[in-house]
């Protein structure tokens, strides 16, 4: 008997269903699925410094970068062009959540590899996040000649390492911004009073004036330590971002030339924004798919 | 009482009845489409496809999440949502028309029958009236029914910049391909 009232009970939800609008059922269709918060950021990398995104499965970017010189040397240098600054970067993703990477910078002849694992994703819908988040982490070697050969060098002292959480929120579709903690290790410092571990904190954003293009603009502040006789500058950088299908153009104006991620954010190398040494640059990445058909 | 539940239960029995030869629904349709080009082809299905078709007075109705449709290549599907269909403004594609020749199909007899279509086609926000041709295949108690339409983007304000339009065609053909059921089995 209570059988037969369900199976009544049941044949009204079935009238109930029919009679929707098809809009009706589109909206109950899209409360009943997780809706992804895709392209945060057009690229992996706000500017010089990492964003949430990550790379889809199978994927493969190539990256190559360059910084100018600085403007301010004016037109002895033809505003910097004369001098360059180079980084080129290969990241892999093995799974959505997972890339690997590795790149070469002309700046000490350094050498890293990288790891960026996808935490969280900023979703509404059937699961609602309010955030994306993700890890990264690398390993930089520079292979150059030690500056302090009155100095102890290992080859350990060789090494640095970098550990970073993103943590980013796409508004609208057009505003999106991040915050990136950031703890830097160097074995070896410039100074006896320069630390070992750096903390930071990076703050990135983009605004898309169309929809292929933003404005991005993207800051690191650092806790130094007061007493070291380098005059420190934190990396500041304000950038275009311009998309061409498997294309991402940035240019950018930066007081770093610097580019893999422990040595802009140590300041290593930095110049001062304010006084016009201010280097002109561009990162291209070029994705390509390497998802079996 | 025993009795009086029968008898309702009954009534909703045979009204349920009347409903399913008049009803028909899905949420698992499929629409596939293609654009080819001499550089490039691009092709994504959404197999999550809502319709609704009353047999009585012929009106049909589809829609489509923007979201649900499916690229091999990820990144496509990302530029898909973001630069052409803006899926988060327009999330939804609908088109809510009428077989106009409904009464030439007979639904209780197996058959291929062709249906004349018109209605109002939506995407990405731009509402256009057209006509199409549907094939109707009746097997049994369930059917199915199989279109193809050309839609043009540049109809429905999709823009494409000029550095991909060699890659991308004007005429992009979209299949339809839907199995009804008898909605109360």
């Amino acid at each position: 008997m209570k059988k037969i009232i369900i199976l009544f009970l049941l044949s009204f939800v079935g009238i109930n269903i029919l009679a929707q609008d098809i809009d009706d059922l589109l909206n109950e269709e899209s409360t009943e699925t997780v809706n992804y918060a895709d392209a945060t950021f057009k690229s992996t990398r706000i500017i010089n410094g990492q964003s949430v995104m990550q790379l889809h499965k199978e994927h493969l970017d190539l990256r190559i970068s360059h910084r100018f010189g600085v403007l301010s040397n004016g037109i002895s240098d033809f505003f910097g062009l004369d001098k360059s600054s180079i980084r080129i970067i290969l990241d892999y993703a093995l799974t959505d959540w997972l890339t690997v990477g590795i790149g070469r910078s002309s700046f000490d002849k350094t050498y890293d590899g990288s790891l960026k694992f996808r935490i969280l994703r900023q979703s509404s819908g059937k699961s609602v996040m309010p955030i994306s988040l993700s890890y990264f982490t690398s390993f930089e070697a520079f292979t150059s000649d030690f500056n302090d050969l009155a100095h102890t060098n290992h080859t350990s002292s060789r090494f640095s390492y970098v550990h970073q959480m993103l943590v980013a929120r796409k508004f609208s579709d057009n505003f999106s911004l991040q915050l990136s903690p950031t703890l830097v290790h160097r074995n070896l410092v410039p100074t006896v009073y320069d630390m070992n571990d750096l903390l930071a904190v990076g703050i990135g954003g983009r605004y898309k004036i169309t929809k292929r293009m933003s404005i991005n603009a993207e800051y690191f502040y650092s806790i130094r330590s007061k007493r070291s006789p380098v005059v420190y500058h934190d990396p500041l950088s304000i950038g275009i971002d311009i998309e061409t299908g498997g294309h991402v153009f940035q240019f950018m104006l930066t007081n770093s030339s610097v580019m893999f991620d422990g040595g802009f954010i140590s300041g290593q190398n930095n110049d001062d924004f304010f006084k016009g040494d201010i280097h002109l640059g561009f990162n291209i990445s070029r994705i390509f798919s390497f998802k079996k058909q | 009482m025993k009795k009086y539940i029968l008898n309702i239960i009954l009534i909703a029995l045979v009204s349920n009845n009347i409903f399913s030869q008049t009803s028909y629904f899905t949420k698992s349709g499929k629409i596939d489409f293609f654009s080819k080009t001499a550089v490039e082809n691009n092709e994504a299905s959404n197999n999550q496809v809502v319709s609704t078709l009353k047999t009585e007075t012929g009106e049909l109705n589809f829609g489509v999440l923007i979201k649900s449709f499916k690229f091999k290549n990820a990144l496509m599907e990302e530029h898909f949502n973001e630069n052409y269909m803006e899926s988060t403004k327009f999330p939804k594609a609908t088109f809510k028309g009428k077989i106009t020749n409904i009464t030439a199909i007979n639904f209780g007899k197996n058959g291929t029958y062709t249906a004349n279509v018109t209605g109002e086609l939506m995407i990405h926000g731009v509402t256009k009236e057209i006509s199409t041709t549907a094939q109707i295949e009746v097997k049994d108690k369930t059917f199915n029914a199989v279109s193809s339409i050309i839609v043009k983007p540049a109809d429905y304000n999709i823009q494409i910049p000029e550095l991909v339009r060699e890659k991308i065609a004007k005429d992009v053909s979209i299949d339809i391909n839907i199995n009804y059921e008898v909605y109360n089995k």
